[in-house]
């Protein structure tokens, strides 16, 4: 184990940021999110959780795929893409590391999405362990240990130090570019904050869900299920709980013409919008309650029917948080998981 | 060019032909001259007016056609309105092929074959009906059954009548919904035709056009005897990707952009019904 005194870690950030970029939590208007490191700006990586999740990073809300060009009646398509710099994401917690391996899943299945295998290409991850885990958390369900994220180095933070362990040879020789800031030690410690961890992480409230009926066999019994209309029936429909996900993953390809050509750009977009699935003749969704199901059966059954039973919701909670209308995954879960919910 | 699933490229259209008052097929080929990809039947490319959108349409052109690729596009949206408005030299762009094609090799192979199509729903099945026209000793007898709502509404009409039903080993049924001057053909819907016509349940049978009629005429098949797994048809959703990405074409646990969109009729029977 290695360990950086916490007064280094800006000095540390400026090193790192002197031959790749750096996104971090950063604490602006009262709100934590990833943002490009710069000197002066207030990091907190005690933030349990950023608002958004770093998705962000990989699979931009939005991002110009080409452009083009008409001369006369000749079309042209021209890259707009820049080339990507390598970069370091820090800070990643467990269940959204996790959630990067949902993606990957997506995007870098055949055919694979360019746009996203560049910027994973080129980032470095460093994840770090949570010591503090909140009410709304159950990572646990879906076999996360908040204590040991992966990535291409862990890193772990108490009051005096951040520790790190690299995983990959991309971890490896990010502790080499930082190796004038770092000492041996620590071992003990990460052990003993593992083990505090571990003991809240059982005792949360959502530690015992029961995912047991999800499985691909009872998709269709889900399907039909009559609590969705009840459980559905208070959402507006508005898009948060899917922007707030880090595993959604539905977008929009648009046009947008400007004064030299026309951008096509991608964006985010939302199952549970009453126009997603909307075409000239029909819709194959017309009700909120279809809208609604999708997303929970698309997390719970489809996904995982499709990726040998991975789950694609990691537990971290932000839809709990966020949703207006006070619904959620846990609701659903505790509604048509399994008889151990009761 | 950057060879890209996303990225498409881009097409020139050669001809313009109307089929009916609001189906036009278009004929596209590179900017050098040549086929732009080639394809297998029953799958689908995005095709796209730069500022205005890009929608999947299913090719309709046979993959034995080197030369070009066609696409019969009915008038029913925004991106389909400025398609029509085109003319021949116009520049679109193409990204494709995307989805499963008819098992025109596996299951087709050596069997009498059953096309039935209503409308627009004639676009998926040229393709396929022209490949077997190419390959005519690898396949049996062939049955089309084909109605629309008039006589002018019957897309490729000519190519039927000049080729198609002079074709060996072919017999072809068409219909329209109502009696129209200048038709002395049968008139009814296509799912009391295909009951009428008492056809030979042993068929491999394809189905293509509204879901309606898929519904009506696959209950029409099931009573004469069809057995569903020898039964396909086709899917259209909303798409955006084509690539099993976008989460928009989503039945179940399946994409109808990747895993459509031709669908044997016993897998749709699995999947949950919302399409
Ligand atoms: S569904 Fe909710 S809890 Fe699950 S990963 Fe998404 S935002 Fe987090
Ligand atoms: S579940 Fe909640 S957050 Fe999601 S769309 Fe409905 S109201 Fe909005």
């Amino acid at each position: 184990m290695l360990r950086i005194a916490k007064e280094k870690l800006n000095a540390l950030y400026a090193k790192i940021n002197e031959s790749m970029g750096l996104f971090i939590p950063v604490k602006r208007a009262g709100e934590v999110n990833y943002e490009i490191w710069k000197e002066g700006k207030e990091v907190s990586l005690e933030t349990l959780k950023t608002v958004k999740s770093p998705k962000n990073m990989f699979f931009p809300s939005t991002e110009n795929m080409m452009k083009f060009k008409t001369e006369g009646k000749a079309l042209e398509i021209v890259d707009v893409r820049d080339e990507k710099k390598p970069f370091v994401l820090f800070g990643v917690k467990a269940c959204d590391y996790k959630a990067i391996e949902v993606l990957d899943k997506v995007f870098l299945a055949d055919p694979v999405d360019t746009f996203y295998q560049a910027r994973r290409e080129a980032t470095t991850i460093v994840t770090l362990a949570c010591s503090r885990p909140e009410e709304s958390c159950f990572c646990g369900v879906f076999g996360i240990d908040a204590t040991s994220p992966l990535g291409d180095a862990t890193s772990w933070l108490d009051e005096s130090y951040l520790y790190v362990q690299a995983n990959t040879e991309k971890g490896e020789a990010l502790i080499a570019l930082i190796k004038e800031f770092v000492e041996e030690g620590g071992d003990a410690e990460v052990k003993a904050q593992q083990e505090k961890t571990t003991e809240i992480l059982k005792k949360l409230p959502f530690a015992q869900l029961d995912l047991s009926r999800f499985k691909p066999e009872n998709l269709n019994e889900l399907f039909e299920a009559p609590q969705w209309e009840e459980l559905s029936e208070a959402c507006l429909g508005c898009g948060t709980c899917t922007f707030v996900c880090p595993t959604c993953q539905c977008f929009d390809i648009r046009d947008f013409k400007t004064h030299d050509g026309v951008i096509r750009y991608r964006c985010w977009d939302s199952c549970m919008y009453s126009d997603f699935t909307l075409m000239a003749h029909g819709n194959s969704r017309t009700t909120q309650m279809q809208r609604f199901r999708q997303r929970f059966m698309h997390k719970l059954v489809y996904y995982p029917s499709q990726n040998d039973g991975l789950y694609s919701c990691v537990g971290c909670g932000r839809c709990v948080n966020k949703c207006p209308q006070n619904l959620n995954i846990v609701k659903v879960i505790k509604t048509l998981g399994g008889k151990k919910n009761d | 060019m950057i060879e890209e699933t996303l990225i498409p490229k881009i097409g020139v259209i050669t001809d313009i032909r109307k089929d009916t008052p609001d189906v036009k097929t278009f004929r596209v080929v590179g900017t050098d001259g040549a086929k732009l990809f080639e394809h297998m039947p029953g799958q689908c490319a995005m095709v796209s007016v730069p500022g205005v959108g890009e929608c999947m349409f299913s090719i309709t052109s046979s993959p034995t056609n080197k030369e070009y690729m066609e696409f019969s596009i009915k008038k029913c949206g925004c991106v389909t309105e400025v398609l029509h408005a085109l003319e021949v030299g116009a520049y679109v762009t193409v990204r494709g092929p995307y989805g499963r094609n008819f098992p025109v090799e596996e299951d087709f192979k050596g069997k009498d074959l059953l096309f039935i199509a209503g409308g627009i729903g004639l676009a998926p099945l040229r393709s396929v009906i022209n490949y077997v026209r190419h390959y005519r000793e690898n396949y049996g007898k062939v049955v089309i059954v084909y109605g629309a709502r008039s006589m002018d509404d019957l897309v490729d009409f000519d190519e039927i009548k000049t080729e198609w039903m002079n074709e060996k080993n072919f017999e072809v049924y068409l219909t329209i919904d109502r009696p129209q001057e200048g038709w002395d053909g049968h008139v009814g819907f296509v799912p009391a035709y295909v009951k009428e016509l008492g056809l030979d349940p042993n068929m491999t049978a394809v189905l293509c056009g509204p879901p309606i009629m898929i519904k009506f005429t696959l209950a029409g098949l099931l009573e004469l005897g069809f057995d569903k797994s020898r039964v396909f048809t086709t899917l259209e959703l909303r798409m955006k990707c084509g690539v099993g990405k976008c989460g928009r074409c989503n039945v179940g646990d399946k994409f109808v952009c990747k895993d459509g969109p031709v669908f044997r009729m016993t897998e749709l029977d699995e999947l949950p019904d919302e399409y």
